[in-house]
């Protein structure tokens, strides 16, 4: 007999392995759901490790208020779907309760006020345990994070005090204000996501695919023009043909020039890329530790 | 496709990052963004050539101290096979990361200067592999271009290393490669400067080393994580245990036993992926039902009748102590964890220390610090379904947590 499973296979059962864990260890988990790939595979991979019964978790979305029409439209019908509950979190009634200042200027972007939003939701909800998309083959700072990732009682990471984990014994002791974050997909890379989404055949916000779309150049990348991003001086508005690598706030989120239309076609687009997901991101690229800095203040 | 889990070790210097870095640059697994990072870095640090050692390059604090402070994890696929590497730092205090590193990997990577030969800590790693049971290992004799590609240095080496090794009980399988890691001979390619080496180039290795036999498909064993119980109309009864199977294979039918209680049943179903299957071995995560409703929870074990493992309260184990904090205090208590299973945990004697640098025990100091390795006996509050770690990676292992400071301060393997 063959008693062996592929890569996709193994990374799916160590990822439902990691949200049992998290069911079982913690009091009040929570799923951190943003309409992304990743946290769609993650929510997927949630309802396959209780099935049949419905998640013992919510799904939480920090909700920027700068979303693209197509991830909200999405959000609500995949929720649907799988039976869960939705909790909302909302930078909108941060800013509007004085807990943050939104930023001003050309490049102002609601991506760093989500830690606050975050925070404040765990805090409001008592959640001990925040389930994240986040992969270490995305960033340098999240190469070097764990699966069970503990945060003070200010939701801060300290990557020099971090528990070691060793085989598959994970700790999740904590004292009372404390609480983890768990990423279940830490091993999984930008192409497994991918192949795991056309093996299971999973529905995606169609930002992913190939569209024609108004967007403006800023940087290396291209951002949609939308209610929130408006061209500055010297920049115009062309129409071209793009899709997105990842989907995050609308004002920090680039698209691609690409004709991928279809699953194949962006695995193979992925295959041969030559720039990481993360080069679009305008929040990564504000310092070369910019994703360091803020994993260190609570950010997912 | 295939996964193989690497850990790579060496000391400061031996070339450690520039090793990965040409392995994921070499494979063409980098991208113009991270090498253009890579090259203004190099460019500002006043180095003559692109560093590929700063492509693994992490947090703020380690470029500023030109150290690694963690395990890092890295991924690179080729057509044959998809890779994670635990990048574990060589400094001389974190034999702590190497033992986590080494916990989840297949294979393991020893670095030595062909300049320096088998110094101290080839020793001390290559203990850590054994002592962890990685069954692969690969010694790679780096910067042979320093030693002019000299057939009768690495030979040298080879056979201290063999001298040496003939020590270590657990590892199985070594390989050993020259190579330069700075200018990319046998890393992916073969080198043309080294044409008395037969073998094949290390990457080539990494994609052909047969795995297939490392985990254990004899002993059942399945600890139960949690239990699904739906409350739906249409699931009114069902009651399935979730796990991950440990070792061996179950299938629908099979009789089976319940650690520690000692109940007997059979397996009703085996679920996954929403449907039912023939069979389950491991890694797999799945969920069982049992034809009899029998008291099972998290922490028990489901096993065969015709080999359970051990209930026992006595455990005899070697532990690397991981504590920065304090020392491990004889007749302490601690939490043990050992699979899903939590219990309390009493060190009732420390038998000996092991020097790691020449594998001589200790029995004058018994004092564990940091990153000190030894046996000890513990008496638990509970009995646990127990293997030995030679027997069952899965079973054989656990950790010791603090109850005050809920730190995870020690890892232990089952003798």
């Amino acid at each position: 007999m063959n008693y062996t499973i592929d890569h996709l296979a193994q990374l799916e059962a160590e990822a439902i392995y990691v949200l049992r864990e998290t069911a079982a260890q913690f009091e009040n988990p929570a799923l951190l759901f943003s309409g992304g790939k990743d946290s769609i595979v993650m929510a997927w991979l949630a309802r396959k490790a209780f099935w049949p019964a419905k998640l013992p978790f919510p799904l939480v979305h920090i909700d920027t208020g700068h979303n693209f029409e197509e991830t909200m439209t999405y959000r609500d019908s995949f929720v649907e779907n799988m039976g869960a509950r939705l909790i909302v979190g909302s930078v909108q009634a941060s800013i509007d309760a004085g807990r943050v200042r939104e930023e001003t200027g050309p490049d102002a972007s609601r991506n760093m006020l989500q830690t606050v939003t975050l925070l404040d939701t765990v805090e409001k909800h008592q959640y001990d345990a925040a389930l994240g998309g986040g992969r270490r083959d995305e960033e340098k700072a999240r190469a070097k994070e764990r699966f069970f990732s503990a945060r003070d009682e200010f939701g801060q990471w300290d990557p020099k005090n971090q528990r070691p984990e060793l085989w598959n014994i994970f700790n999740g002791r904590k004292h009372h204000g404390e609480h983890f974050r768990v990423f279940p997909l830490s091993n999984w890379t930008e192409m497994d996501i991918w192949m795991y989404i056309q093996r299971e055949e999973i529905e995606l916000p169609n930002l992913y695919f190939s569209h024609k779309r108004k967007v403006i150049k800023r940087g290396n990348s291209f951002l949609a023009e939308c209610e929130y991003v408006a061209p500055q001086a010297g920049e115009v508005v062309e129409e071209k043909v793009v899709r997105f690598r990842t989907i995050g706030d609308a004002t920090c989120t680039g698209a691609v020039e690409s004709e991928a239309d279809t699953l194949d076609k962006i695995i193979q687009e992925v295959a041969t890329a030559r720039q990481t997901e993360r080069g679009t991101r305008a929040d990564d690229q504000r310092s070369e530790t910019a994703m360091e800095d803020r994993k260190k203040e609570g950010y997912f | 496709m295939d996964l193989l889990r690497f850990t790579t070790a060496g000391s400061v210097d031996d070339g450690k990052s520039t090793l990965i870095g040409r392995l994921l640059y070499d494979s063409k697994n980098t991208f113009e963004d991270q090498m253009a990072a890579v090259e203004a870095s190099s460019k500002k640090r006043g180095d003559e050539n692109i560093n590929l050692a700063l492509l693994t390059d992490g947090l703020k604090a380690e470029r500023e101290q030109g150290i690694t402070i963690d395990v890092a994890y890295r991924y690179f696929a080729t057509p044959r096979r998809k890779f994670i590497i635990a990048d574990t730092p060589g400094h001389i205090q974190y034999t702590r990361n190497m033992v986590t590193g080494a916990s989840t990997a297949n294979l393991a990577i020893i670095l030595i200067d062909a300049r320096h030969g088998v110094i101290e800590q080839t020793c001390r790693h290559s203990f850590i592999a054994s002592l962890l049971r990685i069954q692969h290992v690969v010694i790679a004799v780096n910067k042979m271009d320093l030693v002019d590609h000299s057939e009768e240095a690495y030979h040298k080496i080879v056979d201290q290393f063999k001298e040496f090794s003939s020590r270590l009980r657990n590892i199985v399988d070594v390989s050993f490669i020259p190579i330069s890691a700075l200018h990319g001979d046998n890393v992916v390619d073969k080198s043309d400067k080294m044409p008395w080496y037969q073998g094949p180039s290390l990457l080539y290795h990494l994609e052909t080393v047969y795995i297939g036999s490392d985990r254990n498909h004899v002993d059942a064993r399945f600890p139960v994580q949690w239990v699904i119980r739906p409350h739906s109309d249409e699931y009114h009864d069902f009651r399935g245990y979730a796990g991950r199977v440990a070792s061996g294979v179950f299938k629908p039918g099979d009789d089976i036993v319940v650690q520690p209680s000692g109940f007997t049943s059979k397996i009703k179903a085996i679920y996954s992926d929403e449907k039912e299957i023939d069979e389950a071995f491991s890694p797999m995560s799945v969920a069982i039902r049992l034809e009899d409703e029998i008291d099972i929870s998290r922490g028990d074990l489901i096993a065969k009748p015709n080999n359970p493992p051990e209930a026992t309260q006595d455990i005899e184990a070697m532990i690397c102590w991981f504590s920065a904090d304090a020392p491990l205090a004889v007749r302490g208590k601690y939490v043990l964890r050992h699979t899903t299973n939590e219990v309390k945990a009493m060190v009732k004697e420390v038998k000996y220390k092991m020097n790691i640098n020449n594998l001589h025990k200790n029995v004058d100091d018994l004092t564990f610090q940091l990153n000190d390795i030894g046996r000890i006996s513990l008496r638990t509050s509970k009995p646990i379904a127990a293997d030995s770690y030679q027997n069952n990676r899965a079973t054989g292992s656990f950790v010791l947590i603090d109850e005050q400071t809920n730190q995870t301060v020690a890892a232990g393997m089952i003798l």
